[in-house]
């Protein structure tokens, strides 16, 4: 191994990088630095690759050729590592102008430091144009602090009809008793993998546990938690939960395979498209995946959904939805004046107009706005969109993924336990417990 | 490659006496040297980029700080908790187990593959040439084409249809830490080869004559010629890749992020998680200054232990 240097670069650049962030603990008054470069009176953005990205790029582009006095400058960042970025940027004070988010558990730490400036009555106009309860996740304290900017992502089942057909199942399960004897016929009928998981991720596994809750006990258990009561990682419901999630594992319903599955390489829908899976559980963002990587697949008809399976004797609503309600901008508190100006312009004039909206729908996805069901009529994408829009509208609680919503430490050791409960070496008690421990 | 003494060449290597390998350590120390002055540029940058810098982590070890916002200090408060936390004490169980493999597995191969490139046949050289191409590979690109590779799914073995080879390599605990230490000496082997060739082909081949008159055959030569010549090479390099390996973390990083569960999470890789992920900068920070410490520990200890610090010629009475 190279040694001695390669320790000094290490040392160093984490070092610096926690100095660097020392440095600029408070507000400054400097415009955006880090690779964001933009005029004095444009603004800057970091935003994530994939899902919308096309129609960010072009309503960015589109505004920048109208408004050459205030252009954007856009940069777009793989998810994992814009994760990472933002949060040293932000406390450094050297943030882009409009900064991505999640909302939950990292806007609430950004309003905390006053990394971000309130919207409430300066984005009125977007607001107008938006669906009100998804408007609200990007409140904190009853004021708007970000802003959707792309399409609801809820998660749901996906199906390769066809496997189903061949293993002799002709509707996708209904409830969890049909889903466990949905995977005994497919093991029978040969598929290694009937649920295709991304185990790797660490996140899909997420979507498991939270359903299975849901379903099992309803929304009051996570509720219990999200307001600090950790009796609640030990509650009945919860147990029970995460008993469900080992039953699956060892009735081999994600394979032995699962742990080297990742999601960010799109392994895990390849799985079902190729045919090697016969289920999947993911976000909405997947079926612009299915759409790029196997077209054929999608307009032969053998890709199907649905919304996760109930459990007999549950208590939840089978209406409730799991995911993310969108993705949000948020205008950075470190900006000049004159930059939160032209992003806040941005947001009211650019944002979710009538080409923005026709683009999210051309690629599969479905824009947060009011009037967005009409648009569907007659796009290619019309089944699936007007499905996972009336999912979004239907739902008794959309509510964001826990990892978004909890705190960074405690989300880590969530997904850190989750992990080691898919692969048999933690038990629902050890999980509570350990969940209990975090601060 | 430099030219080495062969048997023409011996005999200036033997009126050259210490300068030979060892170089500069064999100056007198009175004599005549370089100002100090001329290693000031380096000692400022070594200063200002590593000193600084871990001062800066032994002070937020003592703070808490989710990366925005100040720091807040809070005394010894954060050492019990990340050095009680299992997940740090399984992380440096990991890191020892890794760097004792590493020395184990990395030492020998590195070691033979040296010496056998140190020859000087054709098919030798064009081999070594092949060796040497891992050292040109990033880690991330080296980890994420192995990562492809082992895919059970899409990997090599479906490709193929081997099916011994469709394993879980990086998802099961017992399997990833063999596929890992593979991938990790497949990457550093070269380098300790390349150390070792030098090493090799700076043993004067008069010793090699002389014991070939002796009738020494060529296992003995190796063990009583190429081994206690090579003793300095052999010290860097262990050195090199124990504190390497103490610190390794970028391609554990890419290809399982500590996965699956805690299985690789060393104590580097927990460091960064902790930091940048869970945003605990006081605890990454607690964990950052026992890795410092442990590397320290274990460069002092191997120079102390192994006489490294005389500085003296092998090739006293040559």
């Amino acid at each position: 191994m190279a040694g001695l240097t390669r320790r000094a670069v290490i040392a160093a650049s984490v070092a610096a990088a926690l100095s660097l962030a020392a440095c600029g603990g408070g507000k400054q008054p400097s415009g955006p630095g880090g690779g964001a470069s933009a005029a004095k009176t444009g603004f800057s953005a970091w935003a994530l690759t994939g899902g919308a990205e096309t129609t960010m790029k072009n309503s960015f582009a589109t505004w920048t050729k109208e408004n050459s006095s205030a252009p954007a400058s856009v940069e777009f960042i793989a998810n994992d590592a814009y994760k990472e970025k933002i949060r040293t940027a932000v406390g450094s004070g050297n943030a882009p102008t409009l900064i991505w988010s999640w909302a939950g558990g990292s806007l609430q730490d950004y309003v905390k430091n006053k990394n971000v400036v309130d919207l409430t009555d300066s984005t009125k106009e977007l607001q107008s144009r938006l669906v009100p309860s998804i408007l609200d996740t990007g409140k904190v304290d009853g004021k708007v602090y970000a802003v959707p900017n792309n399409n609801a992502q809820p998660v749901l089942m996906y199906y390769n009809l066809d496997v189903l057909k061949k293993a002799g199942i002709s509707t996708p399960p209904k409830t969890y008793a049909e889903l466990l004897d949905a995977v005994s016929k497919l093991k029978a009928a040969g598929v290694d993998t009937p649920i295709s998981l991304a185990g790797q991720s660490l996140w899909p596994e997420l979507m498991w546990i939270e359903y299975l809750l849901d379903r099992q006990a309803g929304t009051e258990v996570f509720d219990r938690i999200l307001k600090g009561d950790k009796s609640a990682w030990s509650d009945p419901g919860m147990l029970e939960a995460m008993g469900k999630v080992q039953e699956l594992v060892k009735a081999g319903a994600f394979g032995d395979k699962f742990g080297s599955v990742v999601a960010d390489s799109n392994a895990d829908a390849a799985l079902l498209h190729t045919g090697k899976s016969a289920m999947l559980l993911q976000g909405a963002w997947v079926y612009g995946t299915f759409l790029t990587d196997a077209p054929d697949f999608v307009k032969s008809g053998k890709l199907g959904w649905g919304p996760f399976p109930t459990i007999e004797g549950g208590k939840g609503d089978p209406s409730n939805v799991y995911g993310n309600p969108a993705n949000f901008w948020s205008v950075s508190a470190a900006a000049s004046p004159e930059q939160q100006k032209a992003a806040i312009d941005y947001l009211n004039k650019a944002m979710f107009n009538e080409s923005y909206v026709t683009d999210l729908v051309k690629d599969g996805m479905v824009p947060v706005t009011n009037d967005a069901a009409p648009k569907f009529k007659g796009s290619d994408q019309e089944k699936f969109l007007t499905y996972a829009y009336d999912m979004t509208a239907n739902a008794k609680n959309f509510q964001l993924s826990w990892d978004q919503s909890l705190s960074a430490a405690q989300s880590q050791a969530l997904l850190n336990n989750l992990g080691q409960l898919f692969l048999g070496r933690q038990t629902p008690e050890g999980y509570a417990k350990a969940m209990q421990a975090v601060q | 490659m430099t030219a080495t003494p062969r048997v023409g060449a011996a005999a200036p290597a033997r009126r050259g006496q210490r300068s030979v390998g060892t170089g500069a350590g064999s100056r007198g120390a009175g004599s005549p040297g370089p100002s100090a002055w001329l290693a000031a540029p380096a000692l400022v940058f070594f200063g200002l980029f590593a000193i600084v810098p871990l001062l800066g982590v032994v002070a937020l070890s003592f703070t808490q700080w989710d990366g925005l916002g100040t720091p807040t200090f809070v005394g010894f408060d954060n050492w019990p908790r990340v050095l009680g936390d299992p997940v740090t004490q399984n992380g440096l169980k990991l890191t020892i187990l890794l760097t004792v493999a590493t020395l184990v597995i990395q030492g020998p191969i590195a070691l033979l593959l040296g010496v056998f490139m140190a020859g000087r046949q054709r098919y030798r050289e064009l081999l070594s040439i092949l060796y040497f191409l891992p050292l040109l590979f990033s880690a991330a690109a080296v980890g994420i084409t192995f990562k492809a590779l082992l895919d059970p799914n899409f990997g090599l073995g479906q490709a193929f249809g081997w099916d011994w080879l469709n394993q879980d390599w990086l998802g099961r605990p017992e399997l990833v830490i063999p596929a890992l230490l593979f991938v990790i000496n497949w990457c550093f082997v070269p380098f300790h080869s390349l150390l070792y060739q030098g090493a090799a082909r700076q043993i004067p081949a008069s010793l090699y004559e002389a014991a070939r008159i002796d009738g020494a055959g060529r296992v003995r030569t190796f063990f009583s010629i190429t081994l206690p010549q090579m003793r300095s090479t052999i010290i860097t390099s262990a050195t090199l890749q124990i504190v390497g390996s103490l610190t390794y973390f970028d391609l554990i990083f890419v290809m399982t992020n500590g996965g699956p569960g805690n299985a690789t999470r060393v104590l580097p890789l927990d460091m960064y998680l902790r930091g940048f992920r869970s945003y605990d900068m006081g605890g990454a920070s607690v964990v950052g200054v026992v890795i410092v410490a442990l590397g320290l520990l274990v460069s002092f200890l191997l120079n102390r232990l192994t006489g490294n610090t005389r500085m003296e010629s092998q090739m006293e009475g040559v």
